[in-house]
């Protein structure tokens, strides 16, 4: 491995920092911007949205029914066995939901976004676009960020459902419980306040796997050993990215709606 | 695409708008990872002229392609296309103006998701304003520009290097643009296909009096281009008639350790007492 100085660390570190904010913001700008790419857009959703939805499907479900299971002994400790429908509605709403479909999601597609932009890049497909006269961040960029963006939404709130009915499934099939008694204490436990925290993360994460994915592919350089190198920066960088964002984001609403 | 039958006499003739500087270098200097390639080089292109650009791997010419497109901006100096100085210009006006220039990538860079089709026609579906029959017809007047209109369904993996390179110069010339910048457009193609883009080149300049920018290695390709026209009627290239010289408008410039050495015409190159330029065109 090549050793670089502190300084030249700072001085990268600083650039990718600078470069990085410079296209996420021109991704929000270029939507008050002509021309706008709505059938792109449409494209990017259904890769990003219908293709990523059995992952999001098996995931949701098997971390609600596993959630159910683990929790099951511990409640079953304390007699609370009743509280069972409430811990997993809860934890699925406001973290698990959000924050494992992101992470899904960035495996799947911020991966694909990093390969595919680096692949045109390394191959003059992106100086080519803009001899053509085309702005490839209003042409590939936007309409990955606003589909990445809209179809997360979506996809955490299937997720969040499959996860409580896999904590059902478990609850009646293995732990013997009344269905009806899960259900209505899932529901029940939600307030406005939980499903604001579950919806508001995927807007954040969305934008997050869509401008880490983007902005890796874009500045890959050094051929098809460059791209692999991307799109594994992508993945990993908007993994670690969304944990920490979730982490402050979590506290930051936690303060402004008065949980302690 | 249609445009009247071009002889060299007509040519002759035009020597007004020949005199119209398209691009202007001046005095341009860029380096990359603080290694110098371009020191203060000048030159112009006017218009209708094809101008050869020559020079070792690595002397800067297809940097000069993406300084004319504004794709890079040099440390100093400054670069004027069709009278705008794109080293002052915003990356928005650049797209207008970009619009106004066709580019040939070394290696074609056809967008491989897309068909032939809608490679050629990017431009056209980018303006948006254009009918769809309209741009069907475009598409394959282009293609049958370049010879290849059954292709028309085709993605560019399937197709030989020498057809992606046909299919990026339709590219280029669908909205028959102003200048057309050629980067290596014969590199690594076999010597017939290499005869059929250059007489695509010099049917381009002939009968579409485009000003262009050609970056190459193959000093012999040049010299046919020197020496021969495109007759339209029997739509093919010729040569020149013996003893005719500069009836095509036709320049060499070499480069050497980022600065220019030569700038004329091939009888000015063929005359030239220069040792590196003797050795070069040996």
């Amino acid at each position: 491995m090549e050793l670089i100085s502190p300084t030249e660390f700072a001085r990268d570190t600083l650039q990718t920092l600078q470069d990085y904010s410079l296209l996420a913001g021109q991704s929000i700008a270029n939507l008050f911007r002509y021309p706008r790419y709505f059938a792109d857009m449409l494209q990017q959703a259904d890769l990003i949205g219908v293709g990523s939805l059995p992952i999001v499907v098996l995931t949701g479900f098997f971390t609600g029914a596993v959630l159910a299971l683990n929790s099951s002994t511990t409640l079953q400790r304390f007699g609370s066995l009743s509280l069972l429908g409430q811990l997993v509605s809860v934890g699925m709403v406001r973290e698990l939901g959000p924050v494992l479909t992101g992470l899904m999601v960035a495996g799947r597609n911020s991966s694909g976004m990093a390969s595919e932009l680096g692949s045109m890049v390394v191959t003059e497909q992106i100086d080519a676009m803009r001899a053509l006269g085309t702005d490839p961040a209003k042409k590939l960029i936007t309409p990955r960020v606003v589909s990445t963006v809209f179809m997360l939404f979506f996809l955490t709130i299937i997720s969040d459902l499959l996860g409580m009915i896999g904590g059902g499934v478990v609850a009646r099939l293995l732990l013997g419980m009344d269905w009806h008694q899960y259900w209505s204490t899932a529901w029940q436990i939600l307030t406005f306040q939980d499903v604001f925290m579950g919806l508001v993360k995927p807007l954040i994460f969305g934008f997050i796997i869509s401008t880490v994915g983007c902005y890796y592919g874009i500045s890959a350089r050094g051929g098809t050993q460059g791209v692999g190198r991307a799109t594994t920066q992508a993945v990993v960088a908007s993994s670690v990215f969304i944990l920490l964002v979730d982490f402050f984001v979590t506290k930051l609403l936690m303060a402004i709606f008065g949980y302690r | 695409m249609a445009a009247p039958p071009t002889a060299i006499e007509q040519r002759l003739s035009s020597e007004s708008d020949a005199a119209t500087d398209i691009v202007v270098f001046d005095n341009v200097f860029i380096a990359f990872d603080e290694k110098p390639v371009l020191e203060g080089i000048s030159f112009r292109l006017t218009k209708g002229e094809t101008k050869a650009i020559f020079g070792v791997a690595g002397s800067g010419k297809s940097t000069i392609l993406k300084l004319t497109l504004g794709l890079l901006k040099p440390d100093a100096g400054h670069i004027y296309v069709l009278g705008e100085d794109v080293t002052q210009m915003p990356e928005d006006a650049l797209f207008d103006l970009r619009r106004k220039i066709g580019m040939v990538f070394q290696e074609s860079a056809l967008f491989d998701s897309l068909t032939v089709r809608e490679n050629v026609a990017f431009r056209l579906l980018e303006e948006g304003d254009i009918s769809d029959d309209e741009v069907e017809k475009r598409v394959r007047e282009a293609l049958r520009f370049v010879e290849l209109e059954d292709t028309v369904d085709k993605f560019p993996a399937e197709l030989s290097g020498g057809m992606r390179r046909r299919v990026a110069i339709a590219r280029a010339i669908i909205t028959q643009p102003e200048i057309l910048l050629y980067d290596s457009p014969t590199g690594g193609l076999d010597p017939v296909t290499s005869t059929t883009i250059v007489q695509l080149i010099v049917k381009q300049r002939d009968v579409y009096k485009t000003s262009s920018l050609l970056v190459t290695h193959r000093l012999q390709d040049a010299f046919i281009m020197a020496t021969h026209y495109f007759d339209r009627k029997a739509n093919e290239m010729r040569p020149l008639p013996p003893g005719a010289r500069g009836e095509v408008p036709m320049a060499f410039l070499i480069l050497r350790d980022g600065k220019v050495i030569f700038d004329g015409d091939a009888h000015q190159l063929a005359q030239s007492k220069d040792e590196y330029i003797r050795e070069y065109i040996a």
